[in-house]
């Protein structure tokens, strides 16, 4: 196995896991901080698949502007699920 | 009883889901559309990044329509959140480090936004990236000063200038060439910035409306906390 | 390979959450998910071994040795687009909260207006 497969499996994994930590919280923001780490993880694996275009769009858009679009959301509303 | 129904029915999604994308193999040289768009691409269009000429050139109205649909959303999210009271936007004063160190880096983001939306045809990036860049830049002056307001008459006459300005693009290609967003500009050296017809201005007319787009997107939604 | 298995994943995990979850933030949230998983599902098919990025910076890149562009110019519109819709929606749920005071769906189900 090569080092850049090895560092492949190990992206994916923390991306599954951090999807399954985003929707199993009971505190949302902390639910919100998972699916940026989702975006991060991506723009990653979107410049290994020879696609710079689209890891530039996805940093400036999903890190950044999802992430606070959310946190707004949370703010006017409750934090704590039920 | 509502989770055991859904995860059997997950199972069996995602079961004929990967045996599908088993049989397709990874990696392999596909043959069609793009290997023509590869092929031709300096020699119709003068762009050096086949991405950007793809979308602003050959796939051109689609790029109109996305316009369309962001210009819908910006407005919907308006008038969803509308109050005929008019809030104002009151939070606490960020420290002093805050302040003085967003002074110095909003006119450095600003101007990296511009560079990328300017240079699309030569380098990775473009319009939609340009923008995103110059509303992060907006958003941190935001959360640093409480008097930085956006004046909504500038934003939406900088708006409807550039969507304009796309739409007469495509029309004198109409006029001169035969088909919408034709590309009418002579064509230049391949690397040059000043080079690949009409794709340029299209992309700085993008750029400037999608920034000014989710630039107001932020601040309707920060002015309805209370 | 890896990246087909990891796209699946997420949209499996997307569905589920927009199934069964109870609270109406967590269903966008995994809105949001779906998405990523769909662009990522994309870029991976038109993946090549051994080539590279689609631009041609210097002279010595042939057009043969390069991905395929076509599912990035898709995907580029896809994420500014998925974007737009997670913003609706979550003015929808403000507006939802102001008026019922509660954000489970079962609730809000049982107040009629």
């Amino acid at each position: 196995m090569s080092w850049l497969a090895i560092l492949v499996l190990i992206l994916v994994v923390v991306m599954v896991a951090a999807a399954i930590f985003a929707i199993t919280r009971k505190d949302l923001i902390i639910a919100v901080i998972g699916t940026s780490v989702i975006s991060v993880v991506l723009s990653v694996l979107f410049y290994i698949l020879q696609a710079p275009d689209v890891a530039l769009t996805e940093a400036a858009i999903g890190v950044a502007l999802s992430t606070i679009i959310f946190v707004i959301a949370i703010k006017k509303t409750d934090r704590y699920e039920e | 009883m509502r989770k055991a129904v859904s995860i059997i029915l997950l199972a069996i999604v995602g079961y004929y889901m990967f045996s599908v994308f088993l049989s397709m193999p990874f990696g392999e040289k596909r043959d069609g559309v793009g290997k023509h768009y590869l092929e031709n691409t300096l020699k119709e269009t003068g762009a050096v990044n086949t991405v950007t000429a793809i979308v602003v050139s050959y796939r051109g109205f689609d790029t109109l329509g996305e316009v369309t649909v962001l210009f819908l959303a910006a407005t919907g999210l308006g008038a969803i959140l509308f109050d005929k009271r008019g809030k104002k936007r009151r939070h606490q004063y960020a420290s002093l480090i805050v302040r003085v160190t967003s002074n110095i880096l909003y006119p450095l983001i600003v101007l990296l936004g511009a560079y990328v939306f300017v240079h699309g045809h030569l380098t990775p990036g473009g319009g939609f990236q340009g923008g995103a860049i110059i509303a992060t830049g907006v958003l941190l002056m935001f959360m640093s000063y409480r008097k930085f307001e956006a004046n909504h008459k500038a934003l939406s006459i900088v708006e409807s200038l550039a969507g304009l300005t796309f739409v007469t693009v495509g029309l004198g290609g109409l006029i001169y060439g035969g088909s919408f967003l034709f590309n009418f500009l002579p064509l230049g050296t391949p690397g040059d910035l000043v080079s690949a017809g009409v794709i340029p201005i299209i992309y700085i007319a993008v750029g400037f409306k999608v920034g000014a787009e989710l630039s107001g997107v932020l601040d309707t939604m920060l002015k309805t906390i209370r | 390979m890896l990246y087909y298995i990891g796209s699946i994943a997420l949209i499996l995990i997307g569905i589920y959450a927009v199934l069964t979850k109870k609270n109406l933030i967590k269903i966008v949230i995994g809105l949001s998910i779906l998405d990523s998983g769909i662009n990522l599902l994309f870029i991976s098919i038109g993946y090549v071994k051994n080539a590279t990025a689609p631009i041609f910076s210097n002279d010595a890149l042939t057009a043969d040795k390069m991905v395929d562009p076509v599912p990035q110019a898709l995907v580029l519109t896809a994420i500014v687009i998925g974007l737009a819709v997670t913003a609706v929606a979550l003015a929808l749920v403000i507006r939802l909260y102001d008026h019922h005071k509660t954000l489970n769906i079962n609730k809000i189900r049982q107040l009629k207006w």
